[in-house]
């Protein structure tokens, strides 16, 4: 065989083992598990109303909020802020955020808002909040519901998921299933 | 319970890089494995390709051989970024082709191990792009170094004088084919396990519950997830990489990509030890490597938990840390700690954002990052721990008085050059480059407006410029994200340190490993310098130290420091 040729026939037999054959085969490996290699699709009556995993916006009153994102949870283009520490337009909007939740959050003080609820996430999707940002949203959400606030602190109590096998890395509460909860208790 | 986290995470990975090591060994012995049922694979593919893999290569032809298949890989993965959108196939969302010099930027970077983006996955690759192009790179350019590494590995194993250092195409098939694939399917199915999407659909559609409808970009994601990590790429298939919750879904996910990072260059260590039949000497370079890498990541952890003083002052609950551009699911410390593996090894898959990390975080970050030795990329770390090694021994050799040797063979002139030429080469092309990039900013009037590099007034902007080139040489890949870098300028010019900072280690070392196994051996005598003793590895810590990290701090004090006293 000429010399010059090998390294592109052997570059075309890699070619189809790791570009083609390889996404091929764990493509068929997904296959047994179509849900969730979809990206775990959420569907209530019919209708997708959201992913799994995915982070979306809430801004009603009566739904938990989920933290500040730099892309709007637009999940088709995501990213974070990327703002230095220093930057002043970021220490602005962090206040900006701030009083926003104070004045939808009336009774609750600065001391109480844990900084992830002024902060924007890395994916700009992040689904998830920690059990003390949640806690802090229940009044709200109770009064916009007319529940006990006991009935909604439980229900975030319920949804609590514990560090995985029970102590590796922070517990943490989907904001989505948490909101489909509410609804669900409404009926 | 945190620290205890990382510490039972860090030492699952060393533990099952033990018998990875082991089994690399046997690969590249060609002994048999556990893996036996893969060999007719690896014969197959000699047989199509027309290969004789008993064929023995000089330094040249084996050289002469890696850079042909490089600039294959180059042209191709060019070429289909530039027509990905007229491809009949795997582009369900219809995205468009790229522009020439972010075609070139990308390719290069993925040819580079690097897997610096400026694109964006979702919305600038098609999946074919994505899975033939990108994966593709991954899995070849991870082989590259493996092969070299190995390559050297077995050069200082030689006891006869040889010109023979081993056939490429060989060690490349045997990497990817023998090592890579396996490791990268398992891990794969893992992650397939705990979430990660792996689909041809495109984009999903939902509309959420308060009746505003909205896209999630999705895809093949599982397939280039484990051999970005295995292989120190990096190249993330959505814009945040491992931050995006379809490619860390949950704890799990991060457990295994933390395995999967760490495993291979780990690995690479205890190979070494296996195959020379010098374990004392790789328990020796684990132990200097682990030391430098938790020297440098517990300031940085520290850093994040403390947290931005300018949010402290507004008065609000800042117990969790510096949390912006970070993940709940994560938390500050993993997010810390995981980055700070991140720089280390330059797989750069980050679960975080950089740029919001607090100033002085920077500061060990691009240290670990330049070093590139303390574990390191897969294969080249350990190339360039070679490199100090070389400069260390000479220098031990010299303190005692004796002519400088390294496994019984003679080190002179030559090798030193080279050795010199590989460390000092890094830092200047870097340092050139963030140079010129603060020229082209400082004498262009109203930067601001015009080039849109900086959107971060202060210290700041120089960070970024600087982290962009350290990563880029380091062939890290990850960034100051801030940085407006899709333009001709950071396109074209990180090209240069993408380059040299992966060929010219990959040369050096294995000239230096050519020329060794070319000398005689002869038995070290009673005051040799023993090189798996404790005194050698504080030294080796203090070569490094003054080679890797003293050369940058005129230029750290220019970004990261400088920031943090702005912030005062």
């Amino acid at each position: 065989m000429k010399s010059f040729l090998r390294p592109i026939i052997v570059s075309g037999l890699l070619l189809l083992v790791f570009g083609f054959g390889f996404p091929g085969l764990l493509w068929g490996v997904a296959q047994l598990l179509p849900q969730r290699t979809a990206g775990s699709p959420v569907v209530v009556g019919g209708r997708v109303v959201g992913f799994e995993r995915i982070g979306q916006k809430f801004t009603q009153p009566r739904y938990f909020w989920g933290r500040p994102s730099a892309v709007d949870y637009n999940a088709a283009a995501t990213g974070a802020s990327n703002a230095g520490p220093n930057n002043p337009d970021f220490h602005a909007a962090v206040r900006a955020r701030l009083d926003t939740f104070l004045q939808h959050n009336p009774g609750i003080i600065k001391a109480q808002v844990p900084v992830e609820l002024v902060t924007a996430s890395a994916s700009g999707i992040d689904p998830d909040l920690s059990p003390a940002a949640a806690y802090v949203q229940a009044a709200r959400v109770a009064r916009a519901r007319h529940l006990p606030v006991a009935q909604v602190q439980q229900l975030v109590r319920q949804h609590i998921e514990q560090p995985w096998l029970g102590f590796m890395g922070p517990a943490h509460v989907s904001v989505l299933r948490l909101n489909l909860a509410l609804d669900a208790a409404r009926q | 319970m945190n620290v205890l986290n990382a510490l039972l995470l860090f030492g699952a990975a060393a533990l099952l890089a033990w018998p990875t090591g082991r089994y690399l060994a046997r690969v590249y012995a060609g002994e048999r494995t556990w893996l036996h049922f893969l060999t007719p694979l690896e014969r197959g593919f000699y047989r199509l390709a027309g290969l004789d893999p008993a064929r023995a290569m000089t330094l040249g032809q084996y050289v002469r051989a890696l850079l042909a298949v490089n600039a294959v890989w180059l042209l191709w993965g060019l070429g289909i970024l530039l027509i990905q959108h007229q491809l009949p196939f795997w582009n369900p969302d219809h995205l468009p082709a790229m522009e020439l010099t972010q075609a070139l930027h990308s390719a290069v970077s993925f040819l580079t191990s690097t897997n610096a983006q400026h694109y964006s996955g979702e919305t600038g690759a098609s999946y074919f792009a994505q899975m033939a192009v990108f994966t593709f790179l991954q899995f070849v350019s991870a082989g590259t170094s493996l092969a070299v590494g190995v390559a050297v590995v077995r050069a200082l194993g030689r006891a006869e004088k040889t010109a023979n250092v081993g056939n490429f195409y060989q060690d490349l098939v045997r990497s990817c084919l023998l090592v890579l694939l396996p490791l990268g399917f398992i891990f794969s199915v893992g992650l397939l396990l705990t979430g990660v999407p792996m689909t041809f659909e495109g984009a999903g559609a939902y509309t959420s519950l308060e009746g505003v409808a909205g896209t999630v970009a999705r895809g093949p994601v599982a397939a280039m997830l484990s051999i970005k990590e295995l292989g120190s790429n990096g190249g993330g298939f959505f814009g945040p990489n491992c931050a995006h919750p379809f490619e860390t879904p949950n704890f799990a996910a991060f457990v295994l990509h933390h395995l999967l990072v760490m495993l291979l260059p780990m690995a690479f260590v205890f190979m070494m030890g296996f195959y020379l039949k010098r374990r004392r000497l790789a328990l020796l370079i684990f132990g200097v490597m682990t030391a430098g890498l938790f020297l440098l990541l517990v300031p940085a952890v520290l850093a994040e938990l403390h947290g931005n003083p300018a949010l402290s002052a507004l008065g609000i609950d800042t117990g969790a840390g510096n949390l912006e551009g970070k993940e709940i699911r994560f938390g500050v410390f993993h997010t810390a700690y995981y980055n700070a593996l991140n720089m280390a090894i330059p797989a750069g898959t980050l679960v975080g954002a950089q740029d919001s990390f607090t100033s002085l975080t920077g500061v060990p970050f691009m240290l670990l990052m330049q070093i590139d030795a303390f574990f390191g990329g897969l294969g080249t770390g350990f190339l360039n721990f070679f490199i100090y090694l070389i400069i260390a021994a000479f220098v031990a050799s010299l303190m005692v008085g004796r002519s400088p040797e390294l496994l019984g063979k003679k080190i002179e002139a030559p090798e030193m050059q080279a050795a010199t030429l590989v460390a000092v080469a890094q830092p200047v092309v870097v340092l050139a480059c963030t140079a010129l990039a603060a020229w082209v900013w400082a004498s262009t009037p109203s930067a601001a407006t015009t080039l849109k590099w900086l959107p971060n007034p202060g210290a700041h902007g120089f960070s970024a410029m600087l982290y962009e080139f350290i990563s880029a040489a380091a062939g890290n890949g990850s960034g100051y994200e801030s940085l407006g870098d899709n333009t001709p300028f950071w396109n074209l010019v990180p090209c240069l340190a993408m380059l040299s900072g992966r060929f010219v280690p990959l040369l050096g070392a294995l000239f230096i490993a050519a020329r060794l196994q070319a000398k005689a051996y002869t038995e070290p005598g009673a005051g040799a310098i023993r090189l798996d003793s404790l005194t050698f590895g504080g030294l080796l810590l203090v070569v490094i130290g003054i080679l890797g990290a003293l050369l940058f701090f005129p230029a750290l004090t220019l970004g990261p420091l400088a920031e943090y006293f702005e912030g005062k």
